[in-house]
């Protein structure tokens, strides 16, 4: 990320550590995680901080992350700020509450170190779990670095708790790639956290005196506007997201924008990733310049709500798009950041976009392999070839 | 928050305020509504309320009505034991903070958010101590997506899922030993109940609210509908239950087990069996094997409690 | 069931204001009303303590039946020790 930073202090911190360093910082009041393969260091530092009296919050080891998530909800409902976090099957058995967490209005935070999905049982770093749970109404941050995920997780906090918004919020990294690399990571002084984040402003209360009921049926007659009221939220935490990002750039000397670019300026073929594939994307980019191709990179830092103005502007001029995606939409035509780009570009017929899938259960990803993938997707471009999904990396 | 247990001796001794109020949906002569009726009736401190998903949340809480007077929260089906977990430590942690102020927390679940999908969060819950109060109504099926047996369900009941047909008459299996279970967690307090013994459950539940520690009642809430029989015997079942020995009432204080009601002279199972239409079939003449097997069960089971009691300290 | 509230006058999160269950009258579900014979009546409270929806109120030791509630299922004419509470038929 940036280099020019106005703090003096920094820790060398895996992605997770940082993750757990943050949510100190925060000073939550309430973590209730259950341990899986890549996040489990976060919750042990968490319990180490707990234990030592670094953090007086209440760690509350549950027996599944279905529990996990629901003590979280219940947590938040009672008013505190409250973090969880998990990976893969963890995330699928915590399925359920996700929608409900979410159409409670809590402002939950949970740190996810990404990881493959079963079956075949996995514990390699791909974006399945992630992209699963992409309708569930979390708002989704991915970084692309320890650094990253430090920063992330601070705002997401701020994000979450807007009053225009209450929408529980995803900051997720590479599993194993990030979170186990060990990285220096710049951090905030504690007063300067707690100063950003603030208190959490309740709204409604759990008081005895004014009695109030959480969580009822709704019916055909009315389950319909509750939706239709996160989708508002979604609509508010556009602006409130890019303010969070500025507000903590001019605290921290590092601004996110939605998508990261590069080399973007004169590009006519743009590189689109997620995660740590950002950064061997852009010295892919550079070996395709010394070759003639006016190739760039767009790395995507928000996920949902989809960053449909930054997408129409980073693409509407390309020649043609290489997407590549660390998921598989098995059935689909396409993945979902492909998704993305189609229904953000007002304009489709000029860009030739074309969707790759790569890295599934960990599998590398090098920028040579990235770098042949650009030069197929300038050729396909040229002939016009129909779309058709291709797997880089696999053997076939 | 030890709070000092105070029993009622009359029905006067409770306060008039209504917190389960009027105008819900639950069926005309519902076991569980007296249930929720007689726990807000009978806490000495005005409790929070975590509900799981089933008849009684689906009865008393459709948007935008609510019959709950006291703070209620509903998740989902399963996890009624694990939202109250962090409710509490919440309200411990933000109330030391004097950000808001305790309550008791009461956890309310159906015998299918309890014996079954609950159980996992019961039993976290339950292992971790938490100070809170877990009452399950029992109503012997998943009686709100319309009566399929569970696993309190009574050998020999007919249900939708093990219905009383020509090969198969009923439930073969038998009810879980659900204050078993929970014994096994080693908490301070453990009870069974039923609303016919009116005063008795409202004790137990202010008994169990004293503790500093986690605590159960299991309190059996006959089902109109879903056990066929008119609306008005409700009472007059879950006395019968008692009084057959068919569900004995007793409670498990640090460790030793009491009976409460001891019953000296049992009546024959069938005079409980009888008033209900889900055990009608067992009056055929080819299946009064089967209410022979009911009798001997609740015979055996009575005298395993006598036993236990007798032998002192369980844990 | 019928609403006519803009999304935007509903509460976020569908929160609740507890004790609005009051303003749904459940007294239309009943066939038989309870009828106390208050000459019998030794206002021991245990068809207040009974009733599934709170529809017997009590006044210090004074029961009523609240038939705007009272959904006529008869627990308190089968449970009164001194029977007197009878069953009426409703007119149609």
């Amino acid at each position: 990320m940036a280099s020019v930073t106005t703090t003096k202090k920094f820790i060398e911190a895996t992605g997770n550590l940082a993750v757990a360093y943050a949510v100190k910082q925060v000073n939550v009041d309430f973590i209730s995680a259950y341990p899986i393969t890549p996040q489990t260091i976060i919750v042990e530092a968490l319990s180490q901080y707990v234990a030592d009296g670094e953090l007086k919050a209440k760690f509350v080891n549950v027996e599944s992350e279905h529990s996990a998530l629901s003590a979280c909800i219940g947590a938040a409902i009672a008013g505190a700020r409250v973090f969880t976090a998990t990976s893969s099957q963890g995330l699928a058995l915590m399925f359920e509450e996700l929608p409900v967490a979410s159409g409670l209005r809590l402002p939950i935070v949970m740190a996810l170190s990404m990881r493959a999905l079963s079956a075949p049982i996995n514990i390699h770093n791909d974006h399945s779990d992630f992209m699963s749970v992409r309708d569930q109404g979390w708002i989704m941050l991915s970084a692309e670095d320890a650094q990253e995920i430090y920063d992330l997780t601070l705002m997401a906090f701020k994000i979450a708790e807007d009053e225009n918004v209450l929408l529980p919020t995803i900051v997720a990294m590479d599993g194993f790639t990030i979170s186990h690399t060990l990285q220096r990571v710049d951090v905030l002084e504690d007063e300067v956290v707690r100063k950003f984040v603030g208190e959490r402003k309740i709204k409604y209360k759990l008081d005895v005196d004014d009695p109030l009921t959480f969580g009822p049926l709704a019916l055909t007659d009315s389950y319909f506007e509750f939706k239709r009221q996160q989708h508002e939220a979604f609509k508010n935490s556009e602006k409130v997201i890019r303010e969070v990002f500025r507000e903590y750039g001019k605290i921290s000397g590092r601004k996110y924008e939605p998508l990261k670019k590069f080399m973007m300026e004169d590009a006519e073929v743009a590189i689109v990733a997620m995660g740590s594939t950002v950064g061997i994307a852009r010295i892919a980019a550079k070996k395709l310049r010394e070759e003639g191709i006016k190739a760039g990179v767009v790395g995507f830092t928000l996920f949902r709500p989809t960053p449909r103005a930054e997408i129409n502007e980073a693409f509407k001029d390309m020649k043609s798009v290489a997407v590549f995606e660390r998921h598989l939409s098995l059935g689909a035509v396409a993945g979902p950041h492909y998704m993305d780009i189609i229904s953000s570009l007002e304009k489709k017929d000029n860009v030739k976009i074309y969707d790759y899938v790569y890295g599934l259960g960990g599998r590398d990803i090098t920028s040579k392999m990235i770098v042949d993938t650009v030069k197929r997707t300038v050729e396909k471009a040229e002939r016009n070839e129909p779309m058709e999904v291709e797997f880089v990396g696999v053997r076939e | 928050m030890a709070l000092e247990y105070k029993p009622i001796t009359k029905l006067s001794d409770l306060p008039e305020e209504n917190l389960f109020t009027s105008g819900h949906r639950l069926c005309a002569g519902c076991g569980p509504a007296i249930v929720a009726r007689l726990t807000v009736l009978a806490t000495q401190e005005k409790p929070i309320v975590v509900n799981a998903t089933g008849c009684l949340e689906v009865g008393s809480t459709l948007y935008p009505y609510s019959s709950w007077k006291v703070p209620w929260v509903h998740v989902t089906f399963e996890n009624a034991a694990a939202v109250a977990s962090g409710i509490v430590e919440a309200l411990d942690k933000l109330a030391s903070e004097g950000k808001t102020k305790k309550a008791p927390v009461i956890a309310i679940g159906g015998d299918g958010g309890t014996f079954d999908i609950g159980i996992q969060a019961l039993s976290g819950a339950l292992e971790r101590g938490h100070k809170f109060l877990y009452i399950c109504y029992d109503n012997e099926a998943y009686q709100n997506t319309g009566i399929q047996r569970s696993g309190a369900t009574p050998f020999g009941a007919a249900t939708t899922t093990s219905p009383a047909g020509k090969v198969i008459p009923g439930k073969q299996e038998r009810k879980k030993d659900l204050i078993g279970i929970v014994l096994g967690h080693h908490i301070p307090y453990a009870a069974t109940a039923t609303i016919a013994y009116y005063r008795d459950y409202i004790n137990k539940v202010r008994k169990a609210l004293s503790f500093n520690g986690p605590t159960f009642i299991h309190v059996l809430a006959p089902c109109t509908l879903g056990w066929r029989y008119d609306p008005s015997k409700t009472v007059e079942i879950s006395r019968l239950a008692v009084e057959t020995r068919f569900f004995p009432i007793y409670e498990v204080e640090n460790g030793a087990l009491k009976i409460n009601f001891r019953v000296p002279k049992p009546k024959p199972v069938e005079e409980y069996l009888k008033m209900q239409g889900r055990f009608a079939h067992l009056f055929r003449p080819e299946n009064s094997h089967l209410i022979k097997e009911i009798q001997k069960n609740v015979d055996e089971n009575w005298a395993r409690l006598e036993r236990i009691e007798k032998a002192g300290q369980i844990f | 069931m019928s609403f006519d509230k803009s999304w935007k006058e509903m509460e976020i999160g569908a929160v609740v204001k507890g004790g609005s269950g009051l303003l749904y009258k459940t007294g239309n579900w009943r066939s038989e009303k309870p009828v106390i014979d208050y000459a019998k009546c030794t206002n021991c409270l245990i068809c207040w303590a009974l009733c599934p929806d709170s529809a017997i109120v009590r006044k210090g030791n004074k029961v009523e039946v609240n038939y705007d509630y009272c959904k006529g299922c008869g627990i308190c004419a089968n449970e009164c020790p001194v029977k007197a509470i009878s069953m009426v038929k409703e007119e149609v």
